[in-house]
């Protein structure tokens, strides 16, 4: 496993946002977390980043315990994490945007360096077109691209991507988890939080369903995808 | 515009624009010009507050501008680095000031991070309202404080040490002609009560020296922490920039750069109370960095200038002053938000944005 999840529980307050997630993620492969709007997706991976405080349980990756190292440890050690939303720094230009995904590292002028920079701008032509533009002033697909393209400039072992097809119009979502797909393919381990559940479980290896901060089932994609009561809940499906 | 020509030069007439405009600058309380001399007060004295100003909003907009933490005590950090040098050099020792300007810059960063350590920990509104009560706490403690001289203050500061060396005589104008005025003459280089064009001079040299030190941080991996942390705090964390230790960075260079000009003010000045450290001080200087335009250097050095000038340009206003100078603020708050010189990228922006806009409105007819 290159990630572990034991046990999870994390307040906002007084208010538990999750409570005992467990879930591992083998390392190369697509794992996803789908659920409704206010589950606990997000702060799932918000805690696995390090922005939020674990009340209880353990987070190890690749056998280091890291439930309490700084966000900044988490990176050096390759997890990345593309934001929800509209998370890029808007008044930052793309290719300062993404110079400031690659912070931890220390070799801006190596070939590999290059390379990565090579490699995002392969998988999202459209951020070479506007290397020079505002991120601010690109569309919401655009800059979701940019937030995808940026977390791989860490070099990320694992990159954890955050409703990456929110807000965006059917034919470029198919776009986006094709990338997904092929992000996976090329050796990242990728952990996809979604509420789009079909893409997400025919694209995921592993799939776990979040319902108020705890995992009610866990399964293969396809397994789940074929669940009657993930379908009834999840992909509108037929009841 | 003028950045865009500038960049144009050859590389040795870029050198020689800069030369000369430096040489000019430090000439200017020597040459009078008219129109820009004051009349009602002594120019030397007033390009010495300019030049202050100047220095105390660089070290603002390291806190406002780059880090966007918003600082309303700012003056606390100042009134720190000015009773440092009073109590050394006067009140309880008699230190040389070469040796007590690095203290007071140091007191001033180790008051900074004592401030910083726990209430950057909160954001936004929050920061702003413990900056202010900071501020009046040092104000009122120098008040109270026989110790720090009390309401009475501290007085007889010494000069720094001079050395003179010969006497450079100031241009008079009469009728719009240049004339040697041989009767009036600054000794180089000499601090004295009377003269205040040394002071200047020493003054507009640390200003130069942190024009420096501040563009190199700027583009530095202190400078895009900065940057991406005023943007969005949460996704800097995410990239790994470790924002509270850059957070703190940035207070304390602030403070230290306050506490210098503080230390400054109060050798020029030869005594300092705590009334010199009021809290309209503090709205003064971020006034100084948010007309002038925060984040550019080059914006809050056009900020400071304007507001440290102009009161004593027109002074003939008298009562209408302050008042005058109140709705000139307002009136830049509402046709120009975002500063005089804006940074390049906010323009950028703006021009993109409009850009945008024009683009909808035409899809749309």
């Amino acid at each position: 496993m290159l990630l572990e999840v034991e046990g999870l529980s994390v307040n906002y307050g007084h208010i538990e946002a999750i409570r005992g997630v467990s879930f591992g993620v083998e390392e190369g492969t697509i794992a996803t977390l789908i659920g409704a709007n206010g589950a606990g997706k997000t702060t799932t991976l918000k805690t696995l980043s390090g922005l939020r405080k674990v009340r209880e349980g353990k987070v190890v990756f690749d056998g280091t315990d890291i439930t309490n190292l700084s966000p900044e440890k988490r990176v050096k050690l390759g997890i990345s994490q593309s934001p929800e939303g509209r998370g890029c720094f808007p008044g930052m230009t793309v290719r300062e945007n993404l110079d400031m995904g690659a912070y931890v590292r220390k070799d801006r002028r190596s070939k590999a360096y290059a390379e990565d920079l090579d490699r995002v701008f392969t998988l999202f032509p459209r951020l070479k077109e506007r290397e020079k533009q505002v991120a601010g002033s690109m569309s919401g697909g655009e800059q979701q691209m940019l937030a995808m393209g940026r977390a791989l400039m860490a070099r990320p072992r694992l990159v954890l991507l955050d409703e990456p097809s929110m807000g965006l119009a059917p034919k470029l979502i198919q776009q986006i988890f094709a990338i997904i797909t092929e992000i996976n393919q090329q050796g990242t381990t990728v952990l996809l939080v979604e509420q789009n559940a079909a893409q997400a479980l025919k694209r995921a290896h592993t799939a776990h369903v979040l319902e108020t901060g705890e995992i009610v089932r866990s399964g293969t994609g396809t397994e789940l995808a074929g669940d009657p009561a993930v379908k009834a809940a999840y992909l509108g499906g037929d009841v | 515009m003028i950045r865009e020509r500038f960049a144009a030069l050859p590389r040795p007439a870029r050198y020689a624009v800069v030369v000369l405009v430096t040489l000019l600058v430090y000439a200017l309380p020597l040459l009078n010009p008219p129109l820009i001399t004051t009349t009602g007060s002594d120019f030397g004295g007033v390009l010495f507050t300019v030049a202050s100003f100047v220095l105390v909003a660089l070290g603002l907009n390291v806190v406002v501008g780059y880090a966007g933490l918003l600082d309303l005590g700012y003056v606390g950090f100042y009134a720190v680095g000015a009773y440092t040098v009073a109590i050394l050099t006067s009140l309880h020792a008699h230190l040389s000031w070469p040796v007590v300007v690095p203290i007071a810059v140091l007191a001033a960063v180790i008051s900074g991070i004592v401030l910083g350590a726990p209430t950057l920990r909160v954001r936004g509104d929050y920061l702003a309202i413990v900056t202010l009560g900071f501020g009046e706490i040092i104000r009122i403690v120098a008040v109270n404080l026989d110790w720090l001289g009390a309401a009475a203050g501290v007085s007889s500061i010494p000069e720094p040490p001079s050395v003179g060396l010969f006497d450079i005589p100031h241009v008079a104008w009469e009728g719009g002609q240049p004339l040697i005025d041989l009767g009036n003459q600054t000794r180089f280089f000499e601090f004295g009560v009377v003269d205040a064009i040394p002071f200047y001079w020493l003054a507009l040299t640390m200003v130069l020296v942190i024009l420096c030190a501040d563009s190199l941080l700027k583009t530095s991996r202190v400078g895009r922490a900065w940057e991406s942390t005023r943007e969005d705090e949460d996704v800097a964390e995410l990239m790994g920039v470790a924002t509270f230790r850059y957070k703190l960075l940035a207070f304390a260079i602030g403070a230290a750069v306050g506490g210098l000009s503080g230390a400054l003010f109060a050798t020029r000045q030869g005594f300092v109370s705590p009334d010199s450290f009021k809290l309209l001080l503090s709205i003064l200087f971020l006034a100084a960095v948010v007309v002038g335009g925060q984040g550019n250097r080059w914006g809050v050095v056009l900020g400071a200038i304007l507001v440290a000038y102009l009161p004593e340009r027109f002074r003939f206003f008298d009562d209408w002053r302050v008042f005058t100078f109140g709705l000139a603020l307002m009136v830049l708050a509402v046709w120009r938000p975002q500063g005089l010189l804006p940074p390049r990228r906010t323009v950028r922006a703006r021009q993109l944005a409009a850009e945008i806009d024009s683009l909808e409105e035409g899809a749309e007819a």
